[in-house]
């Protein structure tokens, strides 16, 4: 396969799935199934290939594709990948595929479920690869819908609220990024040529490379700002998190598994794509509060997840506190006197939250499939009411232990390497924040273990239907393995992962680093007095 | 000069040029009086009469489209203009562009009045006469050269309205919507009517491209704004304006609106809120256009005509957030769609500002070297509003009325579980709502995000439209619920057991029906380029963009030239070719 149409095939196999479940019989249970299936093990298997053919030493972008939308807008289709966004599409096949296998407890209108499940992955992978602007935000949206009626349908008893909450706060974002693109486009017009949206361009524009034409600060501070907030929401930092919970508790467990492991990673890619990137002098005038909100998440998702007696919350809120990692490693830029200090420092934080994004996909989409399996055998998630279960279940109890673990942190397993590298860079901008971050480690074992001890150890199990405690099946002990896998794999060599996408990574903090920054000391300066 | 050279000028004009470019409106007479003959000759038994209205709407279609692949397939004539009967109406690509819209939408509708059967075979011709009486007063709506025609325009298109809300005789709602909306319709009237007196007596002139050049003869550069006169055209302006926003249903003047269509039929419902907006706009964007004129007007005339532009935006910003929020506590799914329909006029209007703000700011940046551009792009965007917002609205309106056929309920709760009967019906429902609210891939994103760019621009020359663009996108996010919560019934509670089950397959009349208007809904959002094209060149044929100032004609004449094509300058058609392109 030519590899032009590589990308779009990965896009687009989903949707092809789709239509074809799309004319199929809803009655057919089984062969609905199988197609949904084959088509995520197929978009995962071409993910491969994406991977054999994608050059680790380039840090640019690679097999770019360009060819016209809407001309009179210049709104192109352009397509390409690089380090960054590939490590993020493995990871999209992988969970899509592993969730797509856990779907088999969603027994109400298969036919409708696989549709929008195999559109709703088309929407991630087309964020994560496009590079027009205009297209990134097609894609950014035409995700919204499949993840509404995913929670809407086949979600818990408030569904409909949760459903409507996500959508609203994701639209809010949407329509402030939608104000920044139009910033972008007519910001980059000049007289002979209509403006851009391409994201690359823009960049170069944003970094101060095309002779002629500048994004002022103002622009890059206002852009930033709007931006900032649309991704924030997604990630989610934390006043804006409030989304998160409600919907994760009310998602079926494979779609808590994709929204965990590939949705929040798009408002970490948006902010590394497009924030910082177009505006560096935004970001860095912003930086400070962008650490601290970081620091803020760590902290308050920690201490929330550990007052949850839902297990579900509690997964999500951890959700919240190991995101604040990604924020903090992406945000500590330290400019001092118009000039950046310690830049390497800045690309071990950036490689962390590229590390922390990739390890949490793993570990929560992990511990959201590990709630799932015992909900579907007690359907009930307090977890006061459970214990006991290593006894009852040992392979579940092994596995489960293991994922959670990786989400804890643990030296060996992923969720260790990204927390170290994250707090290190921090250190370099603030020790305080450095040492705040430091102990959110710390309430992270806490809850973490207080919950494998309530769950998991104990003499007996206490809650509701006892009797439906059966040993796991093949088909969960086999997702189990494979994410657990996965976590010990990136755990002991995340050199798997860092030397992908280091490269890339380096390139946009050298990139940004030479960004003239004196101008916005002046900024600065003004604003302190 | 003779008085037999008189009349032969006439003759002229009247036969040789204006009654050729003028067929689309002459089938649509031409199909009246059919329909009114074969009534009174009783052969409306054999030939039903909706079978004779969508023959003669399809021929006013097709003349229309004929005209269009005349102007793209004459280069030389892109850009071109034609003052047609002594200068009454105007014949250019703005006029084509509209006439296929009014024309393709009649079409559409009376193809659904047919499937739903809403007029009954007693009342098929006189439902069909005033429905095409309307739509022939639309069309001379978009193509007003001169107040006396704005007036008889909308007052043509109206009073057929009226009637048509009132047209399910047994219903009491019925009659008092029609008849809300007819003293409405009576008093704005009566106010636009008024302001046209005011405006032609103190310019001297009734014909639109005249005004710019009697105004700025009156303005002109040394005037001051508290001169009584400026006053007065202040005043008679608004006045006009008022009328044109009856026809919109814009705040203030929204009242009418929620009551009439809850109280008319679906069908009717949607064809007031597509048609009429259409030819409105068109108007509307005339009469600015001829305001203003082509060169940018100085001293206090500016300062008035950035203010009308910005007041206009708060007009339209207010509409925006009044219509979506009214349209919440909403139980009626057409008073629901009737709001709905104020909040799209708010964006819509949005344009429109935008234009007036582009054209009249003196801050231009660039010095104003991109202005004619901008105001292009404005007008374009708006257009291409107008086509999406056919397809989305005509779209739900037409499942209102087919779902209304099936179980004889209007209440948004009525439509719970309705995934479960008619799966076709509720995706393609899903298509509108969403494209409603201006969610990608639909056209009403595009759509939105083109007003929007619009706007946007005119922030550079005028900074306090920021406000109408903050407005404008938190609007969008206000608008989810009330659409969304449509489709939570439809997909998320069960179906309600004492209602008839909904069994529309896709494979039936209406599923088919439903389809053909939602496709477009999609396609619009994708394939972009062919309809942005034409929205284009449409809007850069309006004379104001293709004139840079209005050439010299003599006043007291009175035989005027009979056409008046605008001079051969190479600008036009410069112009009309997108100037972006890659």
């Amino acid at each position: 396969m030519s590899n032009e149409f590589l990308l779009s095939a990965i896009i687009f196999l989903p949707t092809v799935g789709a239509l074809v479940l799309s004319i199929m019989d809803g009655g057919a249970e089984k062969a609905l199934r199988k197609i949904g299936y084959f088509t995520t093990a197929a978009t995962f298997a071409l993910t491969l290939v994406l991977l054999a053919e994608f050059d680790s030493s380039v840090s640019g972008m690679q097999m770019e594709v360009k060819a016209e939308w809407i001309k009179n807008w210049n709104v192109n289709y352009q397509l390409g990948v690089d380090g960054i966004s590939l490590t993020l599409v493995l990871l999209t096949g992988l969970v899509c595929f592993l969730a797509m296998l856990a779907s088999d407890s969603i027994k109400k209108d298969i036919k409708g479920y696989l549709i929008l499940f195999l559109l709703l992955e088309t929407g991630m992978l087309g964020v994560f690869l496009s590079l027009d602007f205009f297209l990134f935000y097609v894609f950014w949206e035409v995700m919204l819908l499949p993840m509404y009626f995913l929670i809407g349908i086949w979600g818990g008893p408030r569904r409909e609220y949760a459903a409507m909450k996500f959508f609203l706060y994701t639209l809010v974002g949407s329509v402030l990024m939608l104000i920044a693109l139009l910033m972008f486009y007519f910001g980059s017009a000049t007289t002979t040529s209509p403006g851009s949206f391409d994201l690359l361009h823009l960049a170069r524009i944003g970094q101060g490379k095309v002779p002629g034409l500048v994004f002022s600060e103002t622009l890059q501070m206002t852009a930033f700002v709007l931006l900032f907030i649309g991704f924030a929401i997604k990630v989610p930092v934390v006043p804006f998190h409030t989304w998160l919970p409600d919907a994760h508790v009310e998602a079926p467990t494979p779609i808590s598994m994709i929204l965990a492991g590939v949705l929040l990673k798009m408002g970490g890619y948006g902010i590394l794509r497009i924030a910082f990137p177009i505006c560096p002098q935004g970001a860095q005038w912003a930086s400070y509060v962008l650490v601290f909100l970081g620091v803020l998440s760590i902290i308050y998702g920690a201490f929330a997840a550990m007052a949850q007696t839902d297990f579900k919350r509690l997964v999500a809120y951890s959700s919240v506190s190991h995101m604040g990692y990604v924020l903090l490693g992406i945000a500590v830029w330290k400019l001092s006197e118009g000039k950046t200090v310690g830049a390497e420092y800045w690309k071990m934080g950036m490689n962390g939250a590229m590390f922390q994004m990739l390890a949490h996909g793993i570990s929560s989409a992990g511990m959201f499939f590990m709630v799932g399996v015992i909900y579907d055998r007690v359907h009930h998630r307090d977890v006061n009411k459970f214990g006991g279960l290593m006894g009852l279940m040992p392979l579940y109890g092994g596995l489960a232990v293991g994922i959670f673990f990786a989400g804890l942190g643990l030296p060996g397993l992923c969720g260790f390497i990204g927390e170290v590298f994250t707090v290190l860079s921090a250190w370099n901008y603030h020790p305080i924040m450095a040492i705040i971050s430091a102990s959110g480690v710390i309430l992270t074992a806490g809850y973490i273990l207080w919950t494998i001890q309530r769950v998991f150890l104990g003499p007996e199990y206490k809650g509701p239907h006892p009797e439906a405690i059966t040993p796991i099946l093949p088909r969960e002990a086999f997702i189990g393995f494979v994410l657990l896998g996965f976590a010990i794999l990136l755990g002991v060599y995340p050199e798997s992962m860092f030397g992908l996408m280091r490269e890339s990574i380096n390139q946009l903090v050298n990139d940004l680093v030479k960004v003239d920054m004196s101008s916005l000391a002046g900024v600065n300066t003004l604003l302190k007095r | 000069m003779p008085f037999s050279s008189l009349v032969d000028s006439l003759m002229q004009d009247t036969l040789g040029v204006s009654l050729p470019l003028f067929a689309t409106e002459l089938a649509i007479c031409a199909t009246i009086v059919l329909l009114l003959l074969f009534r009174l000759l009783n052969l409306d038994q054999r030939i039903p009469g909706a079978v004779l209205a969508l023959a003669g709407s399809i021929a006013g279609l097709g003349l229309a489209v004929m005209q269009h692949l005349q102007y793209s397939q004459e280069a030389d004539l892109v850009g071109q203009s034609v003052e047609i009967f002594t200068g009454l109406l105007i014949y250019d690509q703005f006029t084509i562009y509209l006439r296929i819209f009014l024309m393709l939408f009649l079409v559409l509708v009376v193809y659904l009045t047919m499937l739903g059967g809403i007029p009954d075979r007693e009342d098929a011709p006189d439902f069909y006469v005033l429905l095409l009486g309307s739509t022939l007063g639309m069309l001379l709506m978009a193509s007003a050269n001169h107040l006396l025609i704005v007036f008889l325009a909308i007052e043509m298109t109206s009073v057929p309205s009226y009637a048509m809300v009132g047209f399910l005789k047994g219903r009491r709602q019925s009659s008092e919507a029609a008849l809300k909306y007819v003293v409405y319709g009576a008093g704005a009237a009566g106010v636009m009517l008024y302001g046209i007196s005011l405006l032609s007596g103190l310019l001297g002139t009734a014909n639109l491209p005249e005004l710019a050049q009697a105004l700025t003869a009156l303005g002109g550069a040394d005037s001051a704004l508290d001169q009584p006169s400026l006053w007065t055209l202040s005043l008679a302006i608004l006045m006009v304006l008022v009328g044109v926003a009856f026809k919109l249903s814009i705040v203030p003047f929204h009242f009418w609106c929620p009551d009439a269509f809850e109280g008319a039929s679906a069908e009717v419902a949607g064809y007031l809120s597509v048609a009429s907006k259409g030819a409105a706009f068109a108007l509307l964007v005339r009469f600015c256009l001829a305001m203003t004129g082509s060169a940018v007007p100085a001293g206090d005339l500016q300062t008035v005509f950035v203010h009308l532009g910005f007041g206009i935006g708060i007009i339209a910003a207010i509409s925006a957030t009044f219509g979506n929020l009214a349209a919440y506590t909403q139980t009626n799914i057409k008073r629901m769609l009737a709001y709905s329909t104020i909040a799209h006029a708010g964006y819509m209007l949005m344009a429109v500002a935008a234009l007036l703000v582009i054209l009249g700011s003196p801050d231009a940046p660039d010095g104003g070297a991109q202005r004619t551009e901008h105001a292009i792009r404005a007008v374009s965007g708006l257009l291409y509003y107008l086509v999406v917002y056919l397809f989305m609205n005509l779209g739900a309106f037409a499942i209102v009325a087919i779902i209304r056929n099936q179980t004889f309920s209007e209440q948004i709760e009525d439509y719970s579980g309705l995934v479960r009967q008619s799966p076709a019906l509720a995706v393609c429902m899903l298509a509108c709502m969403f494209s409603l609210i201006g969610m990608p891939p639909l056209g009403g994103f595009v759509s939105k995000v083109m007003v929007f760019a619009s706007v946007f621009k005119s922030t550079e020359y005028y900074w306090p439209m920021w406000f109408i663009l903050s407005a404008g996108v938190l609007n969008t996010v206000f608008s989810l619920i009330y659409y969304v919560n449509v489709l939570n019934y439809m997909f998320f509670k069960p179906p309600r057991e004492h209602l008839e089950p909904v069994n529309v397959p896709l494979a039936s009349a209406y599923g088919r029906y439903a389809l053909l208007v939602t496709l477009p809904v999609f396609l619009l959002g994708v394939m972009v380029n062919r309809i942005d094209d034409v929205a284009y060149s449409a809007s850069a044929s309006l004379k104001s963009f293709s004139v840079p100032v209005v050439a010299n004609h003599d006043n007291a004449d009175p035989p005027r030239q009979s056409v008046r094509s605008t001079p051969a300058i190479p600008a036009p058609v410069e112009a009309a070719t997108p100037v972006s392109g890659g």
